[in-house]
């Protein structure tokens, strides 16, 4: 998942449709987001290059709606919605997930076992050893 | 073996000494290899009157005396007298006597030949000036005010250089050298051409044409003044200032016990770094004591005496025909060394267990008797109070001076001390005598039950003990490099001593390439990093 700044990237991304679940006054969607381009990129456990200033998810509550939807933690979240979140400081990505208007979240994200698996089974019919 | 050439070191001074009953503790060292296990045997020791070092190498070898009885008058009958020298010692007392009149022969000889041309060189000056008045005054002008003025400087600049000259040169020797100190020579020739040349010019341009320029002759003479004032400066150049900067690190080990220290020197020639070696030597490592070796050669020799090769086969088969002998030797030797090796390894030996432990229990054992020794000094020193001036007047009567309060408190510690010595190996580098005086020392300068000791459990440089024991007479410079030579970069020599040696390596200290870089002071500028974390 290495990436130059403004270039096109090419990853394999898979589409999580996440229910806001209501709670009190809150809605919230049960996991926890890391990174932004005001971050320090150095510090995030779940990037493999370490340069990667993307939102990155660092935490699933148990039993919420994102564990339900199957997200994982270490996912890098490319769009939320259609909003990019690969340049976005880390405080415009928190608001872009917690819009009070939108009750679903779409996210296209992207983790590296996506790009083995896909490898896998693309490889599968031509492996001769 | 080398319990005997160690040996011999000691009973030369003891063949100095009055009263040599060390000879019977020799005796019983030579049958040491019979009572080896001897540690549980009461022996008698020998009475010491106050006045003797106690050396008893014998003692410390391998049994384990553990008799204390310290202040005890026995005395013990031994096989040889007391005043027999064996053969070594009159050997070495005739070696150092010749080597004794060669070198101070040598000494006379440069310090007359320094004389000389000291008195050479301060009285050229004085008969350049004087020997026209003498041999033609009548046809010689009279000397005006500018020349009258140079007589004065003639007189001041010879002041300095004969206080130049005795500052530089006239000190007491500090050692004697093997060989001839090269930089003084040359500068000793220069002097003589130089004073030489201009006693060549003065023949004859001024004696044989007797010339009447009394002027001339005045600033002739103070013109060798200057001369000879300049070659001083170059004197102090080459002799002082050229090996004040440290060009290279020496690194000094002891080859008994591997005591090593680094040491900074400047260009020098291997023998002044050698002296400036020994120097350092006296003054930073702690003495050397030989009986700490005892347990590490007693270990070589059990694995030395471990096992026997016998050679089964009769003749060895590929014996070449021209050099059968050489090369079959040669090659038994080798394959009985090789075979040894291998069994060696092999073998399942327990000795490092045995140093382990014995090693541990050492150690207890000394940290015990040092808690015992600390709390018998300590309460030895509360016995005795410092009397204040205004009680001195009133009770005169049992008033004692440091050294007899020294010896009234002594023997509630002497055995105590005598015991932490003996576990430590030490107790042949103090005699009674001088703890007592070293007590003594300390009651007077107020010293502490801890500063006391400080000298008796941590061995201090050589210097500290007494001056027969320890100041080797004369140390021998090894050397492949000749010694005028000056230091290298792996230049490596060794300095024999009668018990030991010191091993000395060299290495360059490199040439540094250093460049600079500005920092402008408002660059100084920093950032947050933050990695937070938020739950949505």
């Amino acid at each position: 998942m290495s990436f130059v700044p403004g270039q096109p990237m090419c990853v394999v991304a898979q589409q999580i449709e996440i229910k806001k679940l209501r709670q009190g006054d809150h809605l919230i969607l049960g996991f926890s987001i890391g990174g932004g381009i005001d971050q320090d990129p150095g510090q995030n456990p779940f990037s493999e290059d370490k340069t990667d200033k993307g939102i990155y998810v660092t935490r699933i509550t148990p039993g919420g709606p994102a564990e339900a939807a199957n997200l994982m933690m270490g996912d890098k979240i490319l769009q939320v919605n259609g909003w990019d979140m690969t340049m976005v400081p880390h405080d415009k990505a928190r608001k872009r997930l917690t819009n009070k208007k939108e009750d679903v979240v779409r996210l296209l994200v992207t983790r590296k076992t996506l790009e083995e698996a896909v490898k896998h089974s693309m490889g599968y019919p031509n492996q001769c050893h | 073996m080398d319990t005997e050439s160690t040996y011999s070191g000691y009973s030369y001074y003891s063949g100095r000494s009055r009263g040599s009953h060390r000879h019977g503790e020799r005796s019983r060292d030579r049958h040491k290899v019979r009572s080896k296990d001897s540690r549980s045997e009461k022996s008698v020791t020998i009475n010491t009157p106050p006045a003797e070092p106690l050396l008893g190498d014998s003692v410390v070898r391998g049994e384990q005396v553990q008799d204390d009885n310290w202040g005890e008058t026995t005395t013990a009958i031994t096989g040889t007298s007391e005043h027999s020298l064996s053969q070594e010692d009159i050997v070495r007392i005739t070696k150092d006597l010749e080597d004794s009149v060669g070198l101070d022969c040598r000494r006379y000889f440069t310090l007359t030949l320094a004389v000389i041309l000291g008195l050479l060189v301060f009285l050229t000056p004085i008969a350049f000036l004087v020997l026209p008045h003498l041999l033609w005054p009548e046809k010689l002008q009279s000397c005006g005010t500018a020349c009258e003025g140079l007589f004065i400087s003639v007189a001041f600049k010879l002041l300095i250089l004969l206080l130049a000259v005795w500052a530089l040169f006239f000190r007491p020797p500090r050692a004697g050298l093997p060989r001839v100190f090269l930089f003084r020579a040359l500068l000793a020739v220069l002097v003589l051409l130089f004073v030489v040349s201009y006693w060549l010019f003065y023949g004859v341009r001024i004696l044989d044409s007797q010339d009447d320029n009394y002027q001339g002759i005045v600033q002739y003479a103070v013109s060798l003044v200057d001369a000879l004032l300049f070659i001083h400066y170059l004197a102090i150049v080459l002799l002082e200032l050229r090996q004040l900067q440290p060009c290279f690190s020496l690194c000094v080990t002891r080859s008994t016990d591997g005591e090593t220290k680094h040491y900074n020197l400047g260009q020098l020639s291997i023998q002044r770094a050698a002296l400036a070696i020994i120097e350092h030597y006296y003054c930073d490592f702690p003495v050397h004591n030989p009986a700490l070796l005892s347990a590490s050669k007693s270990r070589a020799a059990k694995h030395l005496a471990g096992l026997k090769v016998y050679n089964v086969d009769g003749e060895f088969p590929a014996a070449p025909a021209e050099g059968p002998g050489n090369n079959a030797a040669a090659g038994l030797a080798h394959s009985q060394s090789r075979a040894m090796i291998a069994a060696a390894a092999r073998r399942r030996d327990s000795s490092h267990n045995e140093l382990y432990y014995e090693e541990a229990e050492h150690e207890r054992r000394v940290r015990k008797r040092k808690a015992r020794l600390v709390v018998a000094v300590e309460e030895a020193f509360t016995h005795i109070k410092r009397m204040q001036e205004e009680e001195q007047k009133k009770a005169p009567s049992d008033v004692m001076d440091p050294r007899e309060a020294a010896q009234a408190i002594f023997p509630s510690m002497a055995r105590a001390l005598q015991k932490y010595l003996r576990t430590t190996k030490q107790q042949h580098c103090h005699s009674m005598e001088s703890i007592q005086q070293h007590l003594a020392f300390c009651i007077t300068n107020n010293m502490t039950p801890k500063a006391f000791l400080e000298s008796y459990l941590n061995p201090g440089p050589t210097l500290q003990y007494s001056r027969d024991h320890w100041l080797a007479r004369q140390w021998t410079l090894i050397s492949e490099a000749a010694v005028t030579s000056s230091l290298k970069d792996g230049t490596i020599f060794l300095l024999k001593c009668v018990d030991f040696s010191l091993v000395v390596t060299c290495k360059k200290i490199p040439y540094i390439q250093m460049s600079e870089e500005y920092i402008d002071p408002k660059s100084h500028k920093f950032v947050l990093r933050l990695q937070s974390e938020t739950s949505v």
